[in-house]
């Protein structure tokens, strides 16, 4: 027998938008692979939006520009750039990163990756990526918790938020992650949350425009785990509670922003020094030491 | 939406104005669009989508200003703005004899 196959909308004749006009994102996005794996009223698509539309904004060459992401919900994020972007093990986003950076001097690289998989697993590496003042962008979204492997506590979660394995509330201290990145040496920190959406996308164009080691934390909200757990209701009542306590104070000293659960969060632009990269400080050092013996590495 | 007060100029001012898209198999109903448009244009339908989410419907479409609120919030790609005719500033004032908003 010969079925032909019609399409589910069409037999429930739900109308569908005109085929003629596109997203004007589609060029950034591999727009097969959509709609994402990432849950409703889940803010990463939105920080994804606010990175294309910082990368629009930053006028680099998008075959110039190279994304990479960890494991995790964040982890997806590579995978739905249409940039050279890659999806690496479990923590090792920035060494594959910091290799991409420099192997290919021309290059610019950003790191998109969750909290679990930057801070937690790769706290190590993203440590000294930031003392070497390493040429990259990292974008560090965090929901407070492991969300893809079922809500487990991390080293983001405040204290006294429910977690599958703090079932009666976190008793661990929390990372404070802008004063881990600026005492680490990184030369550009922000904090934004998923819902101020211009001001991240400003501040990842800068990010990406700034020479050495520039780090964003995104807080972000996390429907199905997070909130669920912790009885906070949806996704969207997470981005009215960043509406309502958000604190926008640039340059605050970054001992002081210590998120406590359901509390106060303080974003702003909170660190932007100028320090020589770490291509930079090799070729001028050893050009000095060595002379006319040195030849500076040009690229591929 | 109205002017509380009638600036001098206002014969000589365009307002932008925008069409919405909504690719509505994409969307999953987050409600981000609707709760943050700040000329409230956009509605939650009671319809379904073929995943079964409620989708957001354009109830004001003169209202809308291309402000690509909705286009950068939504986190589905779902939502995006083009830029339509502009409009006459002189339509939001308040007519004579009208009462101020």
């Amino acid at each position: 027998m010969n079925v032909t196959e019609q399409p589910f909308s069409q037999s429930l004749e739900i109308p569908s938008t005109e085929e003629s006009l596109k997203h004007p994102m589609e060029d950034y996005l591999r727009i097969e692979r959509f709609p994402h794996i990432w849950c409703a009223t889940c803010g990463l698509g939105t920080v994804l939006t606010a990175f294309i539309t910082g990368l629009q904004k930053s006028e680099l060459d998008p075959d110039k520009v190279s994304v990479v992401s960890g494991i995790g919900c964040t982890g997806r994020s590579a995978g739905y750039l249409r940039l050279d972007s890659f999806h690496s093990t479990h923590g090792r986003a920035v060494p594959f990163a910091t290799g991409l950076a420099l192997g290919n001097p021309e290059l610019k690289v950003a790191v998109i990756s969750g909290d679990g998989d930057l801070i937690a697993i790769g706290g190590n590496h993203f440590i000294h990526t930031a003392r070497r003042n390493i040429d990259m962008t990292v974008i560090c979204v965090n929901n407070f918790n492991y969300a893809m492997t079922g809500g487990q506590a991390g080293p983001t979660t405040p204290l006294t938020a429910n977690a599958s394995t703090a079932p009666y509330g976190c008793y661990e201290y929390p990372f404070n992650l802008p004063y881990l990145a600026e005492s680490s040496g990184a030369v550009y920190v922000a904090r934004w949350t998923a819902l101020h959406i211009r001001r991240l996308a400003n501040a990842i164009c800068e990010a990406l425009l700034k020479p050495g080691f520039s780090f964003i934390e995104v807080i972000c909200p996390c429907s199905t785990l997070y909130a669920r757990r912790n009885r906070l209701g949806s996704g969207l009542d997470l981005m009215k509670h960043y509406h309502d306590q958000a604190i926008i104070r640039h340059g605050a000293d970054t001992s002081e922003l210590q998120i406590d659960f359901q509390k106060e969060i303080i974003v702003g632009k909170f660190v932007d020094i100028e320090k020589p990269t770490f291509a930079r400080k090799r070729d001028d050092y050893l050009s000095e030491r060595l002379g006319k013996d040195y030849v500076p590495y040009k690229g591929p | 939406m109205k002017y509380w007060r009638v600036p001098l100029d206002i014969d000589t001012v365009q307002i932008p104005h925008g069409v919405v898209h909504i690719d509505i198999d994409l969307c999953k109903g987050c409600a981000f669009c609707e709760e943050y448009c700040p000329r409230d244009v956009l509605a939650m339908s009671d319809a379904f989508n073929r995943k079964g989410y409620h989708y957001p419907e354009v109830v004001k479409s003169g209202e809308c200003v291309n402000c690509g609120l909705c286009e950068a919030i939504c986190p589905e790609f779902a939502i995006f703005c083009t830029e339509g005719e502009p409009g006459p500033a002189a339509a939001w004032a308040v007519q004579p004899g009208e009462e101020a908003p």
